[in-house]
């Protein structure tokens, strides 16, 4: 709240800056604004610019070093025998971060678990350190405000190019903005790269892509029986390929025949409607489509299946599947539409024309030529199916069953990186760190799915532009 | 010849009719068949969580004695705060049942009432403490499974071993419905409580602060940069590799499973930056990173639906390149940025896989104090609920998905009416 508070008053300043900058340029023509080389406002800007942008970077830079600096001279202050144990050896690293761990407590004013006087001396330090440390923050911030307006205001004259100053400061600022996208990439690739190393350090990757065995539990102490760990990930992108085969299987006939019949057959009237109404499947949360497919559709299926004398679990493939589907239909159904109507009017008018009934002119002639969309479409929504997590969570199962048959319970890749990473764990065990692998083979796959779709899309889109 | 060919045309016309009519009947079928799929989800929500927004409350006669509440006659707020008002709720409840003396059967009567009941009391005594030595007439809400009775959820007539509420704790419940000591209100506590392990007293307050402080960290974030963004991409940006790169980069990320950019979230700003876990800052973090492309790719078509000739005409009269962005195209491109920010936020509503990643899923009773504080959303809140075994929960839940799907039902339409008001044909 302290730092929203101070960027607050940088920007208040920096407005009282803009009025400033304004003034004075108009002040140094005597009012004569021709002979200004920009507008009276580029000048308040610059002069804002110079205020505020100063100071914001001094600031951010504080607050992201302060804590390792504080953490270093925290650290400095101790006496070197705080970091030996009983027996004179250095303290492993966790036992130091521990350590650590109690003073921020004691600065910050929670309740520690050490009594010791002399992490209390050191928790009273880096309380002292941190309040200076803000102080210093907040004047050097101001400082750098007021600092910053008055070289502004100075460099203010008549010949100066305040406009160009100002909208190269914009465009820098657009330009950074669109290195976002390649960050969070760069983000993506290097988190989960860099995790999974370390899991592949502890599990080797070729137990990992074909083990046969999943079962994340890693022993707690040495002596514990049963639970060694088996991180074989084929039961996982079995249970994902089986879902997502349902799921295809209830949403690319009955979302390429809507969108057949919307861009072909329906009306004007109809397809006003009935367009949205299908486009209502696509908004609705997919945490809505989990509940509504573990409390409604899971049972119903499991109902139907004892009716004929099927054994069916109560964490069907089958049910998380069918409402997967459900989801992925206006998926398909827009993306087949784009591309049907793509096909040129041309060909259904010859196809018309040689005596072929509409029917028939979809299926000779429009499909075909609609294929590669259609295909590019299809691939699209199977890399969504696969990276779909809510509704899995909520009504697929978490055991690891290699299996093909739907009415058993299978777990999927998503699945078990929800469960791995939701609780408490540490940070540093196989058990965590595999759900990073999960997730780097996730993106790829997805990642390459969509290449492939992008390209086959784009490629089909040439052919009649 | 020529009649040869015309009959062999007319003997299969019947067949291709038929085939034409059947293909036709299964395009309508398949539409027919979404549709009913998405009126079954609605049916089903709103049948199981309409009787959520209602709930069962007792009147209760509860005199607040002074031994009780304030021996020392000192009003005391901290002394009133720790009072036992849950032994005077339990006296009144006896009250009603003169009859009853056994201790266990006391125990089941003071089962009917809430916990919530103490807490009702003591809010009322604390903010008027005149009442301290007087009857006061209260509404307490009842035990969950009382109200699942109550709104006829649980079936009297099946086997005691089946049901959650014994025959005896049906009899005292039945007696005070012909006493006419219950009635049935508005569910209030529903909309301003926060979460909580009993579900009669559990409400969706904390997860909808949670849900508008992580959308106001997305749009503070997402709306300028993509805004930024788009007019680079589409307005300054040369035809070079980094374009492309910049390109080739948003629509992959648009394709990425959001489940990733959970464990982005997780991996750098809780590991690497050491940012609080369950705060609304880093579900806002996560979220704009997963909404900048919705919102760089509809701010671009907006764009690139303005004329070039607009842009022209400011040159001609002098203006420079920033000048006619920032007057003539961003003004007239806005309404389709706004819209596509709209469904942005909309989708970011409604995500909740990447927020489980960075710990918005703890059990918060909380209401939210600021974008620092843990939090959770609404949709991780049903989440939540859904996982729980009361029959009471599934109503919350159903109860809380109708909440969620108006709110997104109000930006939607908020986002058609923005295109339908200020779209133009050039």
């Amino acid at each position: 709240m302290n730092s929203l508070l101070l960027v607050l008053a940088v920007l208040a300043l920096s407005s009282f800056a803009y009025a400033a900058g304004t003034r004075r340029s108009m002040r140094a023509v005597g009012g004569k604004l021709q002979t200004l080389h920009s507008l009276p406002g580029y000048y308040g800007l610059y002069v804002a610019l110079w205020c505020g942008l100063p100071a914001l970077f001094l600031m951010v830079a504080w607050v992201i070093f302060e804590p390792s600096v504080v953490h270093s001279l925290v650290l400095a202050s101790l006496p070197p025998s705080a970091l030996l144990d009983a027996a004179g050896t250095p303290l492993p690293p966790e036992r130091v971060r521990l350590l650590m761990t109690d003073i921020a407590n004691i600065a910050s004013g929670n309740i520690s678990s050490s009594t010791d006087p002399l992490i209390a001396q050191a928790g009273a330090y880096q309380a002292s350190l941190q309040s200076t440390g803000r102080a210093i923050m907040i004047a050097l911030t101001l400082a750098l405000a007021v600092a910053g307006s008055a070289w502004g205001l100075k460099a203010i004259a008549p010949r100066m190019r305040a406009r160009n100053t100002v909208e190269k400061v914009v465009k820098v600022f657009m330009i950074a903005c669109s290195t976002v996208a390649i960050l969070t990439t760069i983000g993506i690739v290097l988190s989960l790269v860099f995790e999974s190393f370390r899991f592949f350090q502890q599990v080797s990757p070729i137990d990992f892509l074909f083990g046969l065995k999943w079962s994340p539990q890693v022993a707690m102490r040495a002596d514990q029986v049963g639970s060694s760990g088996a991180f074989g990930a084929v039961p996982l992108f079995v249970g994902t390929a089986l879902i997502s085969a349902i799921a295809m299987v209830v949403a690319v006939p009955i979302g390429l025949m809507s969108a057949i019949y919307m861009s072909e057959y329906a009306a004007p009237g109809f397809r006003a409607w009935a367009k949205p109404a299908l486009e209502v499947l696509a908004g609705i949360p997919t945490v809505v489509y989990g509940f509504f497919a573990a409390l409604t559709v899971a049972p119903a299926i499991r109902r139907w299946g004892e009716s004929i004398g099927l054994d069916v679990s109560s964490e069907s493939a089958l049910a998380a599947g069918l409402v997967m589907g459900i989801m992925i239909i206006p998926f398909v159904s827009s993306l087949s539409d784009d591309v049907i109507t793509a096909v040129p009017q041309s060909m259904r008018e010859g196809s018309y024309g040689l005596g072929a009934t509409k029917s028939e002119t979809i299926r000779r002639v429009i499909f075909p030529a609609a294929l590669p969309g259609i295909v590019g479409g299809i691939l699209l929504a199977v890399s969504r199916a696969i990276g779909e997590t809510m509704i899995v969570v909520m009504a697929a199962g978490l055991a690891a069953n290699l299996t093909a048959n739907p009415f058993e319970a299978v777990t999927t890749v998503t699945v078990q990186i929800v469960t791995l990473l939701v609780g408490d764990q540490e940070f540093d065990s196989p058990k965590t760190l595999a759900a990073f692998a999960l997730g780097l083979v996730l993106f790829f796959v997805t990642l390459i799915l969509n290449i492939i779709a992008l390209h086959v899309v784009r490629k089909y889109r040439e052919q009649y532009d | 010849m020529a009649t040869h060919n015309t009959e062999l045309v007319r003997a299969g016309l019947k067949r291709r009719y038929r085939q034409e009519r059947w293909f036709r009947g299964l395009g309508l079928a398949a539409i027919l068949t979404a549709l009913a799929m998405l009126l079954t989800l609605f049916v089903t929500i709103f049948s199981n969580g309409v009787s959520a927004f209602v709930t069962t409350e007792l009147v209760l006669d509860v005199p607040v004695t002074a031994a009780e509440v304030d021996p020392q006659g000192t009003r005391d707020p901290a002394v009133l705060s720790a009072a036992n008002y849950r032994k005077l709720v339990s006296d009144a409840m006896s009250a009603l049942f003169p009859e009853v003396t056994d201790r266990r059967e006391r125990r089941v009567l003071m089962g009917i009432v809430s916990d919530g009941a103490a807490y009702r009391l003591r809010a009322q005594v604390m903010a008027d403490p005149s009442l301290i030595g007087q009857t006061v007439r209260l509404n307490v809400p009842v035990s969950s499974d009382y109200d699942m009775l109550a709104k006829g959820l649980v079936d009297r007539d099946s086997l005691e071993g089946d049901r959650r509420l014994a025959d005896n704790q049906i009899t005292y419940f039945l007696s005070l419905e012909e006493r006419g000591l219950i009635t049935k209100t508005f569910n209030s506590g529903l909309f301003t409580e926060g979460d909580s392990r009993q579900p009669e007293l559990a409400g969706i307050w904390g997860g909808v602060v949670g849900s508008v402080y992580v959308l106001l960290v997305t749009l503070a974030l997402s709306f300028p940069i993509g805004v930024a963004t788009a007019i680079y991409l589409e307005e300054y940006a040369p035809r070079n590799w980094f374009t492309d790169l910049i390109e080739v980069n948003i629509n992959n990320l648009a394709a990425v499973p959001s489940i990733v950019f959970g464990l982005l979230g997780l991996a750098v700003f809780l590991n690497v930056f050491g940012m609080p876990r369950s705060a609304p800052v880093v579900g806002g973090l996560v979220l704009t990173l997963m909404t900048l492309p919705t919102i760089i790719i509809a701010s671009r078509a907006a764009l690139t639906s303005v004329p070039p000739s607009i842009r022209e005409a400011a040159l001609g009269v002098g203006a420079s390149k920033m000048q006619m962005v920032t007057h003539h195209v961003l003004p007239l491109a806005m309404p389709g940025m706004l819209t596509g920010t709209i469904i942005g936020m909309a989708q970011a509503l409604g995500e909740t896989a990447p927020l489980l990643m960075i710990g918005m899923v703890a059990f918060i009773a909380d209401i939210p104090s600021g974008p620092m504080a843990p939090a959770t959303v609404l949709p991780v809140q049903i989440f939540l609920w859904s996982d729980s075994p009361e029959r009471a929960f599934v109503e919350r839940t159903s109860a809380a998905i109708i909440v969620l799907l108006a709110f997104l039902v109000l930006m939607n339409a908020g986002a058609v009416l923005l295109r339908k008001k200020f779209e133009r044909k050039w």
